[in-house]
């Protein structure tokens, strides 16, 4: 027996006394660990996206959903730009490197882009089975295509027109897996791609089906191709100032900075996080409140046991020990909790945007702020047991046994 | 040995007690008898040293008590001084043997066989690992004074013990805290206006 096993002795004697102080500290650290969380999460998974991409360039539109639907394939493309136009740019002397990018069709709801062998690279993915496209529908799917729809090598997919499941089917030639990919955790796990003469190829059979009374020109000529969106590196950093002014002021064509983009949709955010965690906060104040009204009767129910251990020869400062670890170890205990409480709400969130945006945020790691936040729970362990403790230590014994 | 001498003491400045001298020799048990509101509890306050007398001294086997720190007198009452209260305290949140190794802890001491002893010599040890709110009124007086003797201690103070008991348990308590107190080697003082005790004492003080 000691002082520490008493207080936890104390407290599970009277669990119910305590249950909503813990509640209500639970709730607002798990809420702000919550956030923290997703935040990171989110950000990490933004960022391990732009990775190799200085610049987008699409049709002119807003240059958030630019970004949105070429880097993070989550948005639909503001349109579609003429492919000479795109070369054009990658023949920039500033550029580095540039990727094609191609829309047009999904397979169940995955959208299969037409792009560059490069596009693999550039995620540092690699061939789990198969190969790389040879030839016109072929395609290579990503992880977590192929490992939810449980798709093989030689399978033959039907993809539809449009980037959603309801999209119009194409009677025509279906696309031929050759190859899939290991995990690479970005964006590529959840894309089907193929090269862009695929989609180029998908959509003339598709249009002589539809306009096959119409006198309709299909040459492959370079001027009547068009893309969707071209990722660019730049050779030097310097040109992300210049360059993309230039395209957007005498081009018709859009440019967009991923980076720029995302810290501004982060700004957007960051208000209504920041609003959630001052009502966590506010929680985390009432919570303290209600831990300190709680020591506070229940010192004064325990006034009598109190003057007894005291009268066994214990000191005042073991008396004001005990009710300040009392204090400590139910605010360590809703620390402990509010994490494990945050980490659930990640899995929840994770699965829901799994599902809605094909994203995969699992993490378990601990923020640095996490331990401010424990640095927070700590203090107000001890804020709230100091005046019972201070009362405690002033009691006087031989008061309270002679009124019984 | 246990001697006081011209012990005064007053609650702010309104009610004031003066208190006859105490001479026990070593081994001498003492009876301190007195109607209500006379300064009982104050007087065993002091003797337990929960108090601090106004003026005159109080010496406990070659201690002056009254000259001691708040804090030497914590380890003076740990090492010396058993406490038996008129209604039974435990810690609640604690069983009964659990109290027991509280009071032990706190002495620095840790002796589980003496525990055990303990409770057989009182008849409770069937009811060592039970709450103490689960214990009969006659169980919980005997777990007192297994609390207040745990520690070996070289003076028992009983606060009237016998108040609220019929004849038979009166005689009962007061035999088991005089074979207790004869068993470990200790002193005891009773503080009680129950007539029926006197009987028991040989050596005995009016208030």
């Amino acid at each position: 027996m000691n002082i520490f096993k008493l207080s936890i002795k104390n407290i599970f004697n009277k669990p119910l006394s305590s249950t909503i102080s813990l509640a209500l500290l639970i709730l607002g650290i798990g809420i702000i660990s919550l956030l923290l969380q997703l935040n990171s999460l989110i950000k990490d998974q933004m960022d391990n996206n732009l990775k190799g991409i200085d610049m987008v360039v699409g049709a002119k539109g807003s240059p958030l959903q630019l970004i949105l639907s070429s880097v993070y394939h989550i948005d639909s493309p503001t349109g579609n730009i003429s492919l000479g136009e795109a070369e054009k740019i990658s023949k920039n002397r500033m550029v580095g490197s540039s990727i094609k990018l191609l829309y047009g069709d999904n397979y169940k709801g995955y959208r299969i882009v037409g792009t560059e062998k490069k596009f693999i690279e550039l995620y540092k993915a690699k061939i789990k089975e198969g190969k790389e496209w040879d030839s016109s529908y072929e395609v290579i799917v990503g992880y977590k295509v192929h490992k939810k729809l449980n798709i093989n090598i030689g399978d033959e997919l039907v993809s539809l027109h449009g980037l959603r499941e309801t999209g119009e089917s194409h009677d025509g030639e279906p696309f031929k897996v050759v190859g899939l990919l290991e995990p690479s955790n970005s964006v590529i796990d959840q894309l089907i791609i193929t090269s862009p003469e695929s989609v180029w190829d998908i959509h003339d059979t598709h249009d002589h089906n539809e306009d096959h009374d119409e006198d309709h020109d299909h040459d492959h000529d370079e001027d009547d191709k068009e893309i969707t969106a071209m990722l660019i590196k730049f050779k030097s950093p310097m040109n992300i100032i210049q360059f993309p002014r230039q395209i957007n002021e005498n081009t018709n064509l859009q440019a967009a900075v991923p980076s720029y983009e995302i810290s501004r949709l982060f700004k957007l955010f960051g208000f209504g996080i920041e609003t959630l965690s001052y009502l966590a906060y506010i929680i985390i104040i009432v919570s303290g409140f209600s831990l300190f009204i709680n020591l506070f009767n229940s010192m004064n129910e325990r006034k009598y046991e109190m003057a007894l251990i005291r009268t066994l020869g214990a000191s005042r400062f073991q008396l004001s020990r005990m009710i300040i670890f009392e204090s400590l170890i139910l605010t360590t205990l809703g620390f402990i909790l509010g994490l494990l409480f945050s980490r659930f709400g990640v899995m929840f969130v994770s699965s829901l945007m799994e599902e809605s945006l094909n994203y995969n945020l699992n993490s378990f790691k601990i923020l640095i702020e996490e331990y401010w936040l424990l640095g927070l729970s700590v203090s107000i362990g001890l804020i709230c047991s100091l005046i019972p403790a201070i009362r405690v230590y002033q009691m006087n014994i031989s008061k309270i046994l002679a009124d019984e | 040995m246990i001697k006081t001498k011209g012990l005064k003491f007053n609650y702010d400045n309104q009610v004031f007690f003066e208190f006859p001298d105490i001479n026990l020799i070593s081994g001498e048990n003492l009876l301190i008898i007195g109607s209500s509101g006379i300064g009982k509890t104050t007087l065993l306050h002091l003797l337990a040293g929960l108090l601090k007398s106004e003026s005159g001294s109080i010496e406990l086997f070659g201690n002056e008590i009254s000259l001691l720190s708040s804090h030497q007198l914590d380890r003076f009452r740990k090492n010396n001084i058993g406490i038996v209260f008129q209604r039974p305290h435990f810690v609640n949140s604690l069983t009964v043997k659990e109290n027991l190794q509280l009071a032990q802890y706190i002495a620095k001491k840790k002796d589980n066989n003496r525990i055990e002893s303990i409770l057989k010599n009182l008849n409770i040890s069937d009811k060592a690992n039970k709450k103490t709110n689960q214990l009969s009124q006659g169980e919980k007086q005997r777990a007192s004074i297994a609390l207040a003797i745990v520690n070996s201690p070289k003076l028992i103070l009983a606060d009237e013990p016998t108040s609220s008991l019929d004849d038979n348990n009166c005689t009962n308590v007061i035999n088991l805290l005089q074979k207790q107190a004869t068993e470990f080697g200790a002193q005891l003082v009773v503080i009680t206006h129950d007539s029926r005790v006197k009987k028991y004492f040989k050596k005995s003080v009016e208030l």
